[in-house]
């Protein structure tokens, strides 16, 4: 469904600053997948992202999603099979605006000059008490006064209200508190499964990077260095990914973050 | 008292001839988020393409025509910013520079249009209220017509799904993005409304003044600014409606004190000062505000300094 062939993308090219972040990556995805992705800081896992996003164009390759050339499509147009969250919960909501002018704008019904509907009006507040935090009953209060947690849980809902042929997730539980990450985490799962989404996550954590989904990609360097999934994948412990690392790039992981997390 | 209530009637016309230019703001700075420098070269563009018009015999053509002025200028400063890398503040400014020349052209080189003897919006209601006995509020119905009806439509406006947007683009561009619509879009459409209401109010002033000239617009983007910023300080609801008469009424305001002002003398050239100062105050003040705590602890330590060195001795 998704088919991403050599691409590659130079940061500042032809200055001391010049960065490759993706040096000929290939990658295919098949409908339903559900692909954890992990790697130390710098891999290029957000710039994989952003050039599935749309966010900038690469320097060559090409993308392909559903059999449809989208390399140098607009973002704006991709987000409509595209929905993305982002690690920092305040990216995907406009804090003076209500729950409900948010939501609406992003359910995009009717035309420019029409008004949200009571119909509509019903339709989200259905679809927020499906988050179960209450927030159906304050669909007029401005999305700033939420908590990191509640406007993390509502962008996924505003990403996946008309669901999206692909779910991008840059680590969107990292900066939440324990128990609500958790939350937000069964959520998403509830609304994958729902909708059978197809779906990319990066995680900074190993043990979920292996139990959750059916596929595992590992990536250094501004390529993607392990693909595991089936059988392989069902035999592999959090010890045997660190040791799969070293081998590879010749480097511990040197993820801070992954390093302190537990496993849950 | 019956000499008080002219002047009172006076501010009363001017704000709310100038209030349409605040509520242009409301819509540029406030909701999408974009300082439009350009406000005063489009405030003097709809005085003089109103002033033309009116002098050429249509007097109500006069309005569509400065709208439609402030609209074309609203779009280059759009364009400018977001489709030829020009930073807004810097594409707000260069519209304005250019907008001296083509006003001047407009007037046919002159930098003045005289049109007391031409008929104008406020001559033409002053003939149908002379029926009622009302002639002396000519000006007052009329910019209460016009504030009434911009006032209506960008209360409707900013509900609709593109008044939506627009508020996003200025809150947050990137969930616009992610909402499947294009900012730039939303960016144009914002300011050529905006635009719009700056042309009409300079069209409705040169026409209720019955001469215009080149100066007419400058320091408006001032004194706009100051308006608006007064009218949140009165009234702080989160409510649209509530937020749209805010602004209306800090238009008002700001014109009353002026002419109070000018009644104990004040001379008529302090106004873009004084502008520029309450700008300042309700820009500051809140950012100073928050530095205080900092500030008090600064001296506190100094202070404690002071004495363990007098102490020492």
């Amino acid at each position: 469904m998704l088919k991403i062939t050599d691409i590659s993308k130079t940061f500042n090219p032809g200055t001391v600053n010049e960065k490759t972040a993706l040096s000929h990556l290939s990658l295919t995805v098949n409908d339903g997948d559900f692909i954890s992705i992990i790697g130390a800081n710098g891999a290029g896992k957000s710039t994989l992202f952003n050039a599935i996003a749309g966010s900038f164009f690469t320097d060559e390759g090409s993308i392909e999603l559903d059999g449809e050339d989208i390399t140098l499509m607009p973002e704006h147009i991709r987000a409509k099979a595209i929905g993305r969250l982002f690690q920092d919960p305040l990216r995907g909501t406009a804090p003076d605006m209500s729950i409900e002018e948010n939501l609406a704008l992003a359910a995009g019904h009717g035309g420019w000059l029409s008004r949200i509907s009571r119909k509509e009006k019903q339709m989200l507040r259905e679809k927020v008490a499906l988050l179960n935090m209450g927030l159906e009953d304050r669909m007029d209060s401005p999305v700033g006064l939420l908590s990191g947690g509640q406007r993390q849980a509502l962008t996924l809902m505003m990403a996946t209200i008309n669901p999206p042929k692909l779910l991008l997730l840059d680590e969107h539980t990292a900066a939440l508190d324990p128990a609500t990450s958790a939350k937000v985490l069964e959520l998403t799962e509830k609304i994958v499964a729902e909708n059978r989404l197809t779906c990319l996550v990066i995680t900074h954590n190993m043990q979920s990077a292996l139990s959750q989904g059916n596929r595992t990609l590992m990536m250094d360097g501004g390529n993607i260095i392990y693909d595991i999934a089936g059988d392989d994948r069902e035999n592999l412990c959090v010890e045997d990914l660190l040791k799969m690392f070293k081998d590879r790039s010749g480097k511990a992981l040197d993820n801070d973050r992954m390093l302190l997390t537990k496993d849950e | 008292m019956s000499n008080l209530l002219p002047l009172f009637q006076t501010a009363l016309e001017l704000g709310l001839i100038s209030s349409l230019t605040v509520l242009a703001l409301f819509l540029s700075y406030s909701m999408l988020n974009v300082c439009d420098l350009s406000t005063d070269g489009c405030f003097t563009l709809g005085a003089v393409v109103g002033a033309t018009v009116a002098l050429a015999g249509h007097p109500w053509l006069s309005i569509p025509a400065a709208m439609l002025a402030g609209v074309l200028s609203g779009f280059v400063t759009a364009f400018l910013q977001t489709k030829m890398g020009v930073d807004s503040l810097l594409a707000g400014i260069i519209v304005n520079t250019a907008l001296y020349s083509i006003n001047i052209a407009i007037m046919s080189g002159s930098s003045l249009v005289n049109i007391n003897k031409s008929e104008t919006v406020f001559t033409k209601m002053q003939a149908w209220l002379a029926g009622i006995g009302l002639d002396k509020f000519n000006k007052l119905v009329v910019a209460l017509i016009a504030v009434g009806l911009v006032a209506l439509f960008l209360y409707l406006f900013l509900k609709t799904k593109i008044g939506l947007a627009i508020r996003a683009t200025g809150n947050n561009p990137d969930m616009v993005r992610s909402s499947s619509i294009n900012p730039v879009m939303t960016t144009i459409v914002g300011l050529c409304v905006a635009n719009a209401f700056t042309g009409l109010s300079g069209c409705l002033l040169a026409q209720s003044q019955k001469s215009v000239n080149i100066d007419i617009g400058s320091g408006m983007v001032t004194i706009a600014l100051a308006s608006l910023l007064i009218g949140r300080t009165f009234i702080r609801s989160r409510r649209m409606g509530f937020k749209i008469a805010g602004t209306i009424l800090g238009a008002f305001i700001f014109r009353l004190v002026y002419t109070v002002a000018l009644r104990f003398h004040m001379p008529a050239y302090m106004l873009k000062l004084v502008s520029s100062i309450i700008v300042i105050i309700a820009i500051s003040g809140p950012y100073i505000k928050s530095k205080f705590p900092m500030i008090a602890r600064r001296f506190k330590r100094a202070g404690a300094k002071k004495q363990t060195a007098g102490e020492g001795k």
